[in-house]
């Protein structure tokens, strides 16, 4: 049963619906181009709300990409799930129904649940009754329901899963998928997706004071800045399509590259006088995938946009890699922090980085702090091979992953 | 290197009339059902009204004030059976911290379908005032409510219950999720990823928003008129399923470690494995397909053959619909001796507690090993001529219980089988 470690998970496909564009070639270019999609709010009205700038994903119409009777049982999380699955396959070369059904399957992510369909069902339930709450609610608001959908639309019935642990579920559902794939199959679709805005959704992100309430978006979402005053929510979902490396190459698909390093580490509890354990998920991935510091071309960074929680991520690189000894970019300063999404959006930045020999630049900051002594990508994109890639996520209540990804 | 196995070392249980594990078992034994008429809210308006419930009183149980404030009630039965699962482990009472564990080695897997659901309708009642409000009113948020939307935050407040700061995840599969976050720790043990996990599983959906949701599937019993009989697994004259609320919380070991520290092992879990159906986010297949092939790697896995298992506690949720595809799934997957080995639903006395559930069951299937004895299924009096298996109706039995088998089956199509193994079976 368990074929060990022996087995290599690379990554052949990519789906991204992102604020900054629906699809890998759109998202791409907007990337690299550092074209920002934080906007003031559209999605309600935002006079009543102390949060201004939000990063949507604008025209996203679902009934274009997906059959409508999947549209009305599914809440906006789960349309760019499936969308995202569909684009990983296509580029993948994967037809589903030409292969073994228990040699693929789905891990997802997803933070927040289906916060918009949800609340528009609690209303149905106080404002007119229980008769009144629709017969999707049951299956759509929940956080199983992405990586239910995709399985059922392509008929993968392998070893599904579904991992929730804030944004960092958006590594640690590839940690899983490439689990999955050391224990014996074959595909798996992996990624995190997610959408909280509806106002109930949006009112939940206040309480911890880490958004930024900035009206400005050039200004609102300033990582590692001296003017950093929080983050920026998004919305979006990327998805990739991971695979058993020799089957890979089997079926001539050329990788991205290598899932080759996956660690957690939960903080300890506030106030027992330990510390931060980010660090110890960085040298696990390492570890991992038998990586020296030295060996890590560009770190992919969490960039919380919080001053404190900034200058801990920038200790945590400065102990393993040195003081801003390695670049490090955090291109999400164009789509604000997307919830489970997010990670999974940079590990797809990350193997097209490693693809193209490009990263990604970061925008919007103009003033790094002393404070955060990193050597951060600004302005253009920087033309640099890119054999290995860091990738780090943090999450509310303190999870930590870091995944590694390498050139094949 | 030898393979790393896994130990159930602890056990922690919060269940309807079971509150702590003895109490529990007690009432599994008796064939006691705790399904009642709904007094969490009026029901009146509701299709079904009857829910097997806990009488569960924070503060009593030993959490504190701002515990029983800040988190939902899910939050807190998985926080009361963890420091039971804890105590019982002999890892220490208040937690490992104080203990010889690097925190590094311990982790949590936490099953849960339906979040903080309970509290985040309350808090919604209040932001939106009543669902008058579509643009719900900010000055109303509490200082917790993030972690009312992120259920991520239950399995935060078990890693503090033990000072966990090793892979720390919630795990969601719908229905499946508290077997599923079983096997989760199960791998993360035996990969070596950690020395010690809190498995488990934990959900409160007995709250109008929930019990709404399943009455637009037509999935709950309505035999609201005889609450007690209200739920009737492999019954001809099943109604349907009834929710129920708990937490199980299990102490995942590394045995070698277990052994080292002199520690009880209650049995060893011996293979895990999932599987969807590719088919429907609600329905199944009457042939049982994906959970047969579940159970048939979890067996190969746990290299036991199918004549082997004593027990199987079946998920048996009360529907038509289950009742046939499980019941097709185990003479697919086991053969002739589907029809020698006793299996049952607890469900029929304590409800279905959706992510908790599978947790509960395997708690339940550890203590059948532990005191050589099978649960009943209550109210089984008239037997479904579709389901001819035996399924211990309403009466315990005292019983050599080696190797146990235990399934699940939910919501997205996730088929998911378990086995456990006491001593002396798990690898010959």
């Amino acid at each position: 049963m368990n074929t060990g470690p022996s087995k290599r998970a690379v990554v052949t496909g990519l789906g991204v619906v992102a604020p900054t564009g629906i699809g890998v070639k759109t998202y791409w270019a907007n990337t690299l181009d550092g074209r920002s999609a934080l906007a003031p709010m559209t999605r309600m009205d935002p006079s009543g709300y102390p949060i201004k700038v939000i990063g949507e994903v604008p025209d996203f119409d679902p009934y274009a990409l997906l059959p409508s009777r999947v549209v009305v049982e599914t809440a906006l999380m789960t349309q760019f799930g499936l969308v995202c699955a569909e684009e990983a396959l296509l580029d993948g070369e994967l037809d589903p129904a030409e292969q073994p059904e228990y040699q693929m399957s789905v891990v997802t992510a997803n933070a927040t649940g289906g916060a918009e369909f949800g609340q528009r069902e609690m209303q149905n339930l106080y404002a007119k009754g229980p008769s009144q709450v629709g017969a999707y609610m049951a299956i759509a608001w929940f956080y199983a329901a992405n990586s239910g959908q995709i399985s059922i639309r392509h008929g993968m019935r392998g070893p599904s899963g579904v991992f929730i642990a804030d944004q960092v579920g958006g590594l640690e559902c590839v940690g899983q998928a490439r689990r999955v794939i050391r224990n014996g199959t074959t595909f798996v679709l992996s990624g995190g997706t997610d959408s909280s805005f509806s106002p109930s959704g949006l009112v939940g992100q206040i309480p911890p004071g880490l958004v930024s309430l900035s009206d400005d978006p050039a200004r609102a979402y300033l990582p590692f800045d001296t003017a950093a005053s929080g983050y920026v929510p998004g919305e979006g979902g990327a998805i990739l399509l991971v695979e058993e490396a020799e089957s890979a190459r089997a079926r001539g698909v050329r990788p991205y590259g290598e899932i080759a390093g996956y660690a957690t580490a939960f903080d300890p509890r506030p106030g027992t006088g330990r510390g931060p354990n980010l660090r110890r998920a960085i040298e696990g991935a390492l570890a991992d995938a038998r990586c020296a510091p030295a060996d890590v071309d560009v770190v992919f960074a969490d960039g919380y946009g919080v001053p404190e929680l900034d200058r801990l991520e920038c200790r945590a690189l400065a102990e393993v890699f040195g003081p801003a000894a390695v670049p490090v970019t955090v291109p999400k300063t164009t789509t604000g922090r997307l919830y489970a999404a997010g990670p999974t959006v940079d590990l797809v930045a990350a193997l097209l980085a490693v693809r193209h020999g490009v990263v990604p630049p970061t925008v919007n900051v103009t003033a790094p702090s002393p404070d955060c002594p990193v050597d951060l990508i600004l302005g253009d994109p920087r033309e640099t091979a890119v054999r290995t890639a860091l990738v780090i996520a943090r999450g509310h209540n303190g999870f930590n992953a870091a995944v590694v990804v390498k050139a094949v | 290197m030898t393979e790393r196995r896994v130990a159930v070392t602890g056990i922690g249980v919060i269940a309807p009339r079971g509150i702590g594990t003895a109490a529990f078992w007690e009432t599994l034994m008796a064939g006691r059902t705790a399904t009642r008429r709904i007094t969490h809210f009026d029901p009146a308006d509701f299709r079904c009204q009857v829910a097997a419930e806990i009488d569960f009183d924070p503060l009593a149980v030993g959490l504190s004030p701002q515990e029983a404030r800040r988190m939902d009630r899910a939050g807190q039965l998985a926080l009361v059976a963890a420091r039971e699962a804890l105590a019982d482990s002999g890892l220490t009472g208040s937690g490992l911290a104080g203990s010889a564990l690097d925190p590094a080695r311990v982790g949590v897997s936490l099953g849960n379908a339906i979040g903080c659901t309970e509290l985040m309708e309350r808090e919604y009642v209040v932001l939106s005032d009543g669902g008058r409000k579509w643009l719900v009113d900010p000055e109303y948020a509490v200082p917790h409510l993030y972690d009312v939307m992120v259920p991520s935050s239950m399995a935060a407040e078990l890693a503090w219950s033990c000072g966990a700061e090793g892979p720390v995840a919630l795990v969601s599969t719908g229905c499946t999720s508290g077997i599923d976050a079983l096997g989760h720790a199960f791998e993360l043990v035996r990969e070596g990823s950690a020395d010690v996990v809190l498995a488990a599983g934990t959900d409160a959906p007995v709250s109008p928003v929930t019990v709404a949701c399943f009455d637009t599937l037509r999935a709950q019993s309505t035999a609201n008129d005889d609450p007690e009989h209200a739920c009737r697994p492999y019954d001809r004259n099943r109604k349907g399923l009834i929710l129920g609320e708990g937490s199980a919380v299990m102490v995942f070991e590394e045995l070698e470690h277990a052994r080292r520290r002199g520690a009880h092992v209650y049995c060893e879990v011996v293979g895990y494995a999932s599987r969807a159906n590719g088919y429907h986010m609600t329905g199944l297949k009457p042939d049982g397909r994906e959970m047969a092939e579940a159970i048939r790697v979890a067996l190969d896995q746990a290299r036991l053959n199918p004549d082997e298992i004593d027990y199987v506690n079946g998920h048996g949720s009360g529907t038509r619909q289950n009742d046939r595809h499980e019941t097709a799934a185990f003479k697919s997957a086991l053969g002739a001796h589907a029809y020698d080995v006793p299996v049952s639903s607890i469900k029929s006395m304590i409800g279905h507690s959706l992510g908790a559930i599978g947790a509960i069951e395997v708690a339940a299937c550890c203590l059948a090993i532990e005191h050589d004895a099978v649960p009943p299924t209550a109210n089984l009096e008239t037997p479904d001529p579709e389901c001819d298996l035996d399924y211990v109706p309403k009466v315990a039995r005292e019983q050599r219980t080696d190797v146990v088998l235990s399934v699940g089956s939910g919501f997205g199509g996730f088929q998911s089988a378990i086995v456990l193994a006491g001593e002396g079976k798990a690898r010959r």
